[in-house]
């Protein structure tokens, strides 16, 4: 495996309409850049356990033997079988919030939370986060009850996901592709993604936890063979094209209206439930009491996602808002020996 | 349906083509007997805190969280399928603590709401559930003699319309399974989807508040002495149960076809998709003739072995009933 880093893996890419930047001349004007090859690549489902598609996907390629695509070595992971095994979304402790820098190195003894234990021994296997090590491309499997079609999850949005996202958008077309950005600086970035150099979760909706539907597994099987071959032409020379993508950036979460005694009150309002990414603006429905009554949303204008999605009513989230920005990114190709 | 002479059958007495039935006085809406299931769960919860919505003249009607453990824990069941724990064998059992919290909890809801087949049970219970399959309103019968129910999904019915409400008949002697609300005399099912487990949609929620309370209309009409004249139901009655394909240790092969996926109470023909591979390959639908497939791809039944039910359709007719 090449150990050659550039300095523009690890770069953040600049958004157009940062105010350093002249938005008109940044992306026909940014640099060919390259980049090291990628030999490693690390397919990952079952982080939650009820959320099928990753899980099925993953037992397929265990099953048939999956080792490689071409000359990339490609290792299918269960990540979380305990939980997978009850179809629950963990068993003591949500494994994708177990990630972070001080829980990774926290000292952990038999009797502590069984995801804590998984989330070390993963980050020895994968990693270690931040470690010249780890996979080259981390890809985690998910599911969500929200209407969300298909989604790549990013911390940093570097070239290669940027360019992934391009990729798919242009050769996926059964439903939506975009990309959610976390904007949280590595060290307390919780999810299992950020174990390899590159990461993302793709996120899949909507599906009922516990259900495996044909129509999501087919787009999100899609969705890593287009990886695979993305990464494979990548490897053997082609350039790829700069241009500019947009991708939603998370603001905030926003809770359900609860009583007294912390009892929800209200539900996602209908003409809010199942319209994730459609923008909210002020006086727009949020909630509807079960007592008829409206709530609405009030302030900046921002795009709705994870609405309504079962395993945050506990975490205190109806649905998540975000900015949409557009991202200029060059032409790459992987570097020549 | 309609007879020359009077006859007896079973507590219903037939004049002409008109049962009387006593009076239906008590009334239960049980929430939370899956504690996944969200509309039931809230739907109860509101009900118990303010309960003039569900205020009828006549009746007493009890708003009740069958499984507050699996309600508390956002589960189906905590040891054992509550909707499952009704039989002869576990409400008749002597013993306690070493039995699974749900079949104790049977035997306590019997107490409380039954016995189960005995003059003193409640009159009528509404079971209120959710399903991730795409079956929309659908109303649960457990026997076709059952007239009351008859003419009350038939008044639900009308009073929806043109929304729609199907009625499913689990009468078969092998697939029917004792539910929690058997216990009474006249037992309702009310399932709501598609709706994932743990989540609560509005539109979900709204749709069985609305049913519920055309039910309980309809109670009170019955209970003051309105006369139901004779009327025919359509029904679909539950035929088979049919799995996923498996392998040899027992783990799934194949999904739900997209063309079936969704499609609840539409006909499936012989040859029509049934299921796909994971590499894409069709398993079609091999029966003899058209079902009606229903509750297909709910979450709860993989681990029953339960990838869709058929159905076949059927018209029922109802006698006339009214308050003896």
């Amino acid at each position: 495996m090449s150990e050659t880093e550039t300095s523009h893996d690890d770069k953040s890419c600049v958004p157009a309409d940062s105010p350093t930047l002249d938005n008109s001349s940044s992306c026909t004007q940014m640099e060919h850049v390259s980049l090291a090859p990628l030999s490693r690549v690390a397919i990952c489902g079952g982080t939650h356990g009820n959320e099928m598609t990753g899980v099925y996907i993953v037992k397929e390629m265990q099953r048939k033997k999956v080792k490689a695509a071409g000359s990339l070595y490609v290792t299918p992971v269960l990540t979380n079988p305990r939980a997978v095994e009850v179809c629950r979304r963990y068993t003591d402790k949500d494994l994708n919030r177990c990630f972070t820098d001080a829980l990774l190195s926290s000292p952990v003894t038999d009797s502590a939370p069984y995801e804590l234990r998984r989330a070390q021994e993963l980050n020895a296997q994968l990693g270690p986060k931040g470690g010249k090590e780890a996979v080259d491309l981390l890809v985690d499997l998910h599911n969500t009850t929200a209407n969300m079609g298909l989604c790549l999850i990013f911390y940093s949005l570097d070239w290669l996901t940027l360019h992934l996202l391009k990729y798919m958008q242009n050769k996926i077309s059964s439903v939506p592709v975009r990309a959610i950005q976390l904007d949280i600086p590595l060290s307390d970035a919780y999810s299992l993604e950020v174990v390899g150099k590159h990461g993302f979760a793709i996120e899949v909706g909507p599906q009922p936890h516990g259900v495996l539907r044909a129509d999501i597994f087919n787009v999100a099987k899609k969705a890593v063979d287009l990886t695979l071959e993305f990464i494979q032409e990548f490897n053997a020379g082609r350039t790829f094209e700069g241009g500019e993508v947009e991708a939603f950036t998370l603001v905030k979460s926003i809770d359900y209206p609860r009583d007294s005694s912390g009892e929800i009150t209200a539900a996602i309002h209908p003409e809010l439930q199942d319209n994730d990414f459609q923008l909210l603006r002020s006086g727009d429905p949020l909630f509807l009491s079960f007592s008829g009554e409206t709530v609405i949303h009030e302030g900046e204008d921002l795009y709705p996602f994870f609405i309504n999605e079962c395993a945050y009513y506990e975490k205190k989230v109806a649905f998540q808002l975000a900015r949409k920005t557009t991202y200029s990114f060059p032409s790459v190709s992987v570097e020549k020996d | 349906m309609g007879q020359s002479e009077p006859r007896s059958v079973s507590g219903m007495s037939l004049h002409g083509s008109t049962a009387r039935l006593s009076e239906a006085r008590r009334v239960a809406i049980f929430g939370g007997t899956h504690g996944n299931e969200m509309s039931g769960v809230a739907l109860v919860n509101l009900w118990i805190k303010n309960g003039a919505d569900i205020q009828r003249r006549g009746a007493d009607i009890k708003p009740f969280i069958t499984n507050p453990k699996a309600v508390e824990k956002c589960v189906r069941y905590v040891d054992t399928d509550l909707n499952r724990a009704f039989t002869h064998e576990n409400l008749s059992a002597s013993g306690g603590d070493e039995f699974p919290y749900e079949v104790r909890r049977a035997q306590e809801i019997n107490r409380m709401f039954g016995p189960k087949g005995s003059p003193e049970a409640y009159d009528v219970i509404f079971d209120l559930h959710n399903t991730t399959s795409n079956m929309g309103c659908t109303l649960i019968l457990e026997s076709s003699k059952d007239h009351f129910n008859l003419q009350m999904m038939n008044y639900i019915k009308k009073a929806i319309s043109p929304a729609s409400c199907l009625v499913l008949l689990n009468e078969h002697p092998l697939l029917k399974y004792s539910t929690s609300r058997s216990v009474a005399k006249h037992p309702v099912g009310l399932e709501v989807g598609p709706q994932p487990q743990g989540v609560l949609r509005s539109n979900i929620f709204e749709a069985m508040r609305v049913i519920l309370k055309h039910a309980l209309d309809f109670i009170e009409l019955f209970n003051e002495g309105m006369e139901f004249p004779p009327c025919t139901v359509e029904v679909f009655r539950v035929s088979e149960r049919i799995d996923y394909p498996r392998d040899a240790n027992g783990n799934i092969i194949a999904m739900v076809h997209p063309n079936l996926q969704d499609c609840d109470w539409e006909p499936l023909n012989p040859g029509d998709p049934m299921f796909q591979t994971f590499d894409g390959k069709t398993i079609p639908y091999q029966g003899s003739c058209t079902v009606y497939p229903t509750f297909i791809n709910e979450a709860a039944y993989y681990e029953k072995q339960q990838a869709f039910m058929t159905t076949r359709r059927e018209t029922l007719a109802a006698s006339g009933i009214r308050k003896a």
